[in-house]
Parts: structure tokens; sequence; C-alpha cells
């Protein structure tokens, strides 16, 4: 592992329920907590934990699309909203399309690593319900390049652009198989789902997941080479966690057992004007995961578990190739062998992930940094995988906009 | 003319009836299809939408407004492309805003008649009375040197006496849409012997482009959904007037009406469909089939007697239903009218003295909504009507012997050549009248 000038620890993660359609208390006619509400649940759930606000130095909030879905802007200041202590600290909103939650966690490690905090509560929300789906889709198609995309878009957009990934990998790889695997990761991540409280698809009683999934796209109502369980859902919800120094474990009072360790990190940007390569591969992603390993001292194979930006299926089986688990066009033979599931070798997406956790587009980084903290810690209650010895490392990788901004981060239980 | 030269200038006229703001919406998004369609570059397409009703008419552009977004939000793929080459357009929602701009530019709302002057094609969409229709649209023939084609919604009166009266020389052509004309799928196309077939075809093939199910009636007043109904509605009517010496009216209507729903898998009783028609326009009907056809008594002194006390039943303008046979809240009956008093009695209290008369429907009962959805729909009433026709009770005895009724009007129509076939007949109920079976059906043999 590469020596920081300090350990960097994240501790006291909290989820709010991943609110949209498949909860049953989900009603589109009836009113619905807003950003504050959101906020304030997610950032005091962390805060009971480290003694207040009084503990805290600084404040991010990662958030992808207040100004639209919300008509907000000025998030940082809704940090103070949370806690009173808070007021008058320092803070910052970050975005970075659906990976502005991998930023948020990396924008509090630096600043503990530069000593200017010794304990920093990360935020991330999104709260999407507030418009219909076919409008929500131009929302999120900001993630792309308005003026070089939108208009030759499709209406989807972005289903449409990872339709368009899983079209070229059918072509070079065989559409069959493929499809059984999108069919197997929807129903890992909504077997995994049902053991989580707060997962949106908590309440799916499907019985014959991989049936449903199978069902062919409709191309003329939908995208080319998926369907809609092939994607995430509309999502409203947060997630907080604390990112901390040791002396912020101490002033927190927090033992080291209950924090996980940062142990490396990927943190790459590409250029949003440039269309993919080859878009049977995630690049961006493969090279974040790369680099965390490394710095990490690591290889894939010492890995006990796995979040990863399944946004949609195709991704989960690029995810898998890009995290060096199979080599390109194998993807799928890895996850039909039952390796990604939660009694496989290398658990994936242990309550769900964005499929069937769901994906609150701004907060998925932090919900995958307190779901990697609560699997490592022994917290995950009836979603808990055993994890060897052997394995101790967790990786969560958070992908923004069409494999562009991507912060991958390699974690240990904390010793 | 071609198909596109034919919508270029349209006329509807009662555009902001019940009917006639259907027809108006469904035509106006015709019609803008094709102002977007390459080949139709250029070319301005309008319709005149033309109601007595200056208040109706403002009701009408807010129902356009709203009905063509969802429109617009369901077909946005396609819009995407057909407005490919504006490059202002670049969000779905500017497309869609854009979309419904043109719709609603192409819909000039007004309560003067002449402004079908120009019109090439006309649909008459006002009340079920032929002395009106015959008026409006010699009216127009007076003034319109198009020598127009004319599309007439009636339920009921034979388009060929139209043809005649009006003089049009075979230039119309019976387009029967069931309420709201957006959402039921039936269009009863009537043929009369003198109608020009290129206008036949064109009403087939404009019906398929709205994605309607076509089945031609033969030219018979009432045709073959009203038919149906009018014979249905009038046998209920019998057996609620036959009951009511033993049970007291309201008792009666309630038990009829419970019988059509529930025991019968309807998706109303049968005087909750009469209320939601209108009793008025249930008697202008009547009254049309009665004076036309020969051999048969078409008339309910009953629905007469209501009428002239005030009770029509029928919607208000926002949708909402207006008491009839029947009381209604938010859309739910809540009381049966008395007619002595013209006083409602709560539902509940003829509940309470009925259904214990009435006995429970069969365990294997289910409500219409749950049929109509359900995958295996043929083996579950399949085995909920031998379960009704083994019943006792006195609710089974009255459905099975309601069922064999309707039966019995479905094949007379088909004996008498109303309908082709006892498909059509069926198709007709399916997809006319949201039935869960078609009439023509061995559950009640």
């Amino acid at each position: 592992m590469t020596k920081l000038r300090r350990r960097v620890f994240m501790t006291a993660g909290y989820n709010t329920v991943s609110l949209g359609t498949g909860r049953k208390e989900f009603n589109p006619k009836k009113p619905r907590p807003g950003l504050e509400e959101y906020i304030k649940e997610a950032g005091q759930g962390t805060l009971k934990q480290v003694g207040g606000g009084k503990n805290v130095d600084e404040g991010v909030i990662a958030n992808f699309m207040a100004a639209r879905f919300n008509k907000q802007g000025n998030l940082a200041a809704f940090i103070p909203s949370v806690d009173e202590a808070l007021r008058w600290k320092p803070c910052v909103r970050v975005e970075g399309a659906c990976g502005s939650g991998g930023l948020g966690l990396m924008t509090g490690v630096k600043s503990v690593l530069a000593e200017t905090a010794e304990v920093v509560l990360a935020v991330g929300v999104e709260v999407q319900n507030t418009v219909k789906a076919i409008y929500g889709a131009d929302i999120l198609a900001g993630a792309g390049w308005f003026r070089g995309e939108r208009k030759k878009g499709h209406a989807y957009f972005f289903p449409a652009a990872f339709s368009d990934r899983a079209g070229a990998y059918f072509g070079r790889y065989g559409r069959e198989r493929t499809r059984k695997a999108f069919a197997r990761w929807y129903r890992n991540a909504v077997e995994n789902a049902r053991l989580c409280e707060t997962a949106q698809e908590f309440h799916n009683a499907c019985p014959d997941l991989e049936a449903l999934a199978l069902a062919e796209p409709n191309p003329k109502s939908f995208v080319d080479h998926l369907n809609v369980y092939d994607c995430s859902k509309v999502s409203d919800g947060a997630a907080a966690i604390a990112i901390v120094s040791e002396e912020g474990l101490e002033r927190a009072g927090i033992p080291k057992a209950g924090a996980v360790e940062v142990v490396g990190w990927g943190q790459v940007e590409a250029d949003l004007t440039a269309p993919p390569a080859d878009p049977t591969r995630l690049e961006t992603s493969a090279r974040a995961v790369e680099k965390a390993l490394a710095m990490a001292g690591i290889t894939a194979a010492e890995l006990g578990t796995v979040e990863c930006h399944d946004c949609f299926t195709i991704s989960g089986v690029l995810s898998v190739e890009a995290i060096g688990l199979a080599k390109p066009g194998e993807g799928p033979d890895y996850i039909l062998s039952g390796a990604t599931a939660r009694t496989g070798a290398l658990p994936f997406n242990t309550n769900g992930g964005l499929i069937g956790w769901g994906h609150p587009t701004g907060g998925t980084g932090v919900r995958q940094a307190v779901t990697v903290w609560e699997q490592l810690t022994g917290r995950a209650g009836k979603w808990q995988v055993e994890t060897s010895s052997q394995r101790p490392y967790g990786l969560s990788v958070n992908m923004g906009g069409n494999d562009k901004t991507v912060v991958a981060l390699v974690y240990r239980r904390a010793e | 003319m071609n198909y596109a030269d034919r919508l270029e200038n349209v006329a509807v006229l009662g555009a902001a009836g019940k009917m006639g703001s259907g027809i108006v919406l469904l035509t106006a998004l015709e019609m803008a299809d094709l102002g977007l369609d390459p080949e139709n570059k250029g070319r301005t397409f309008v319709l005149n939408a033309v109601d007595v009703s200056s208040a109706a008419l403002s009701g009408l552009t807010k129902y356009l407004r709203s009905q063509v977004l969802k429109a617009a939000e369901k077909k946005v793929n396609a819009l995407r492309k057909a407005y490919e080459s504006r490059e202002d357009l670049v969000e779905n929602e500017d497309v869609i805003c854009q979309y419904v701009d043109d719709v609603l530019a192409l819909v000039r709302p007004t309560t003067s008649l002449e402004a079908a002057a120009e019109a090439t094609l006309v649909f008459e969409a006002v009340n079920e009375n032929p002395d009106l229709k015959v008026k409006l649209l010699s009216k127009i023939e007076a003034g319109n040197p198009k020598k127009p084609w004319y599309l007439t919604n009636t339920s009921s009166i034979p388009i060929q006496e139209l043809d005649q009266k009006v003089g049009l020389g075979g230039r119309v052509v019976g387009f029967h849409f069931y309420n709201p004309p957006a959402v039921q799928k039936l269009v009863e196309v009537i043929r009369a012997g003198t109608t020009a077939s290129d206008l036949a075809e064109f009403a087939v093939q404009y019906a398929k482009r709205l994605r309607k199910t076509v089945v031609p009636s033969r030219d018979v007043a009432g045709f073959i959904g009203n038919g149906h109904f009018m014979r249905d509605a009038l046998h209920g009517i019998g057996e609620a007037e036959r009951l009511s010496s033993e049970h007291g009216f309201v008792d009666a209507v309630y038990m009829v009406n419970k019988v059509t729903q529930e025991f019968l898998i309807r998706p109303m009783g049968i005087f909750q469909l009469v209320d939601y028609v209108g009793l008025d326009v249930c008697q202008f009907i009547l009254k049309v089939m009665n004076d036309r056809l020969p051999n048969t008594v078409l008339h309910s002194p009953l629905l007469d007697r209501l009428i002239a006390a005030g009770v029509k039943g029928g919607q208000y303008a926002d949708g909402s239903q207006k008491d009839g046979f029947l009381k209604y809240e938010k859309g739910r009956p809540t009381g049966v009218l008395d007619p002595e008093s013209g006083a409602y009695v709560p539902a509940g209290e003829a509940a309470a003295r009925s259904d214990p008369k009435l006995g429970p429907p069969p365990a294997s009962a289910k409500p219409w909504k749950a049929v109509v959805g359900a995958p295996d729909r043929p083996a579950l009433l399949e085995a909920y009507f031998r379960d009704l026709r083994a019943a006792k009770t006195m609710g089974a005895e009255l459905a099975v012997h309601y069922g064999r009724v309707s039966k019995a009007i479905g094949l007379g129509l088909v004996q008498d050549g109303v309908a082709a076939s006892e498909e059509d007949v069926n198709t007709v109920l399916l997809t006319g009248f949201y039935h869960a079976y078609g009439p023509v059906n061995p559950y009640f043999d």
C-alpha cells in the first residue's frame, strides 16, 4: 500500500430509503419528502453516531441535478440545516453526474489528508420523482455532452447510450448468453434488495425474476437492446458517511473496529466530448480500478466484496471485466457461474446495487461507501455476507455519465 | 383527392360535446401527424371545431391541451424523428411542447357554422336528433361548393335516410365512435346502400390510422351497438318493473343493477349504464329505432315519465356523473331513485333489504376488473358461470335469465342481418362496452 501522510477512515454511514416505483409507500400523486428532508435524515443519521455536529470540521454535499429536478442551487448551505453546530463551518457541493457521490468522498478524503479537517460529513442526495420519466430523461441527459450529443440522441438518452453498448457487445460476443447474464444480474440484484429494508426493490415479490428480465426489448416504446429490467429505476434518496482521521475517530468515540480504512483510490476523468473508443469496454472505470488496486497494493483476487455501478445490467457485465475479474467477452460467464451472487466467490452489490437498492444519482457514490462499511464491519444484518480472511478488501466503483467521471475506492476493516 | 387532401380542411360539428371533443382530439392528432410528414411539407391543415356553446369551446381547448400533451409524451420517440430538422428543438420537452402547439394551432374553435364552408370533410357529432342533423347538414351543403364528404357519428339513425333527406348523393357514411372516443377501441362503420365506395374505403383507412377496431354494421336503425344495448336496457327496465310489485321499485332497481354488474361480471349495472349514456339520449335513440323498425316495440313509458320529471343522467361539463336512476358521489352509485317522492334512498338501505333475498354470488365470482385483466379469462368465466347456473339463489336465477335474453338479442341481430356474424356482435360488446365476454356465448345454455 502507498504510504499516506496520515490514515483515512470512513465510519458512521447512513442510508435513507430509496423511494420510487416498487416501494409500497410510493404514490406519485401524493406529496413526498424533498431535498431538505433527505439531507437532514441522512446527515443526522451520521451525526448521531459521531457525537453531533460539534465534532465535524467540514461538510461536503454531492448532488447531480437539483437545479433542474428541484429548482434548487447553493446546496452546500443545506448542510448547516442538519445540525445547528455545523453553521459557519466550511461546506462545499460537488457535481460529476452519477459520479457526484464518489467526488464527494474524494473531497472529504483530501480534506483529511490536507489536515484541514479531522472529521468531514459527506452527504449524497438526489430527488428525481419531481418530474415524469420522459422529462427526467432530459435532465439526466445532462450527464452527456449537451451540444454535441443531445439533439441526435434518443428520447431516453442514457438507456439508449448503454443500449448501444449492449448492442455492440452482442455483436462481438453473442446476444443470448449476454442477455442471460443480464437476467441473472437482475435476479441477484432484486434478491439482495429483498434482504435490505431501505432498498427500492425490498417489496419486490416476483417469483421468477430471470424469466421476467428476459422480456424482449421493445425498440418502439423504449430502446433497441435493453428492457426496463435492465435499467436502474428513478429514485429519491440520500446517504451520508463520516470521513475521518485517527484523531477524528477518537474525537467521535468510535473504535477502529467500527470503521473502514481507505487504502487506495483511483479518480479518473475522461473527455466528455469524445465518444468511447471501444463501446464494449468501460475504459475509464478500468483505469480507476487499476489505480485503486495498485495504490492498495492488492489484486482483484483479494477483494471480498464489490459495489459496482450497475446503472444498467450491461454496466454490470462491463464492470466485471473492467475490474479484471473476467477477460473481455467473458463477463457473462463469470456472472452465470454464480461468482457475483451473495453466496459466490466475490459477492457484488450485496444490498441490491443501483438496480436493486436504487439509484438516487448524485447520492449513489456515498451509498456505495455506506454499503461497503456496513458489510466489512459486520453491520449488514440480514444481507451480511461471509468474507474470508484471505479476501479482506472491499471495492466501490462510482461512474458519472457514459464512463466519464469515475472514482474507485478500496477499503478494509480498520485495525 | 387523396387521404391527406381530404383531411386538409375538416369541420367537426358538436365539437365541444362528449363525443365531439374526442373526435376533434383524434382527428387533430391525425392531421398534425400528416402535417409532419415530409410529403406534406408546406401544407396547412385546418380543423374547424364548431359548437353552439362558446363556454364549452373554451373547455374543449383545455381538454385538448391536456390530452395532446399526454399523447405527445407517449410518442416522443416518433416526434423526435419528425422534428429532426428543427435544430432549436433539442430536449424531449422542447419537442413535446412544439407538438402540442402545432396540434392546437390547427384547431379553430368557432360558434359559426359558416366555418364549414371550405371543408372537404365534415364530421357530424351533434345530438341524436334526426331533424337537427338534417338541418345542419343541409345548411352546410347549401354554403359549401366543395361537395364535402360527411362522416356522421349517429348511433341510431339510418345513413341512407340522412343521405336522402339532405340530398348528398352518397357522400355520407356512418362512423360511430364509442364514448369516450379517445379511449374506446371500437368504431362501427355503416355504409348505406348509396354510400360512395371511395368514401367507405376512406372511412376504414381513417379508422385504422386512428388504431381503432372496425366493425361493419348494416344500415339498420340502432346498428349493432344500440341494437343490443337498447333491447338489453329495456329488458332490465322490464325486469325491475316486474320485481317492483313484490319488492318495491327502489329495491327492484337496486337488484337488477346489482345482478347485471356483479352476477354478470359487467363493468356497470344496467341502470348505471343508462345513467351514463343519459336517459334522454336513450329516449332519443329508442324513438329513432321504434319509428323505423317494423314489428317491434322499443319504448319505455317509465323512461318518458322520469325524463318529464327532470331525471336525465348524463355527465356534467367536468365529466362527473349526473344523478339518474341512481345517485352518484365521486362516480360511485350511493342511492336509488324513488320516483314517487323524487328523493334518493341510500343504497345501503336497499342493500340491507335486497342482498339477503338475492343471495351471494357464487364463491368463484371475481370483479369485472380482475376478470378482464386475467390471462386465463375464458377458463375463469367458464368455471364461474358453471357455478352460477348451479346456484339456486334468486340473484343467480335472475342473472342466468338475463344472460339468455342478452344472447337472444345478439343472435337476433345476426338473424336480421344487422351484424354479419356472431363474432361482430361480440366484438362490439367487448370493445365498445368493455364487456368481459360477448353476449353470444355458451355460458347460460
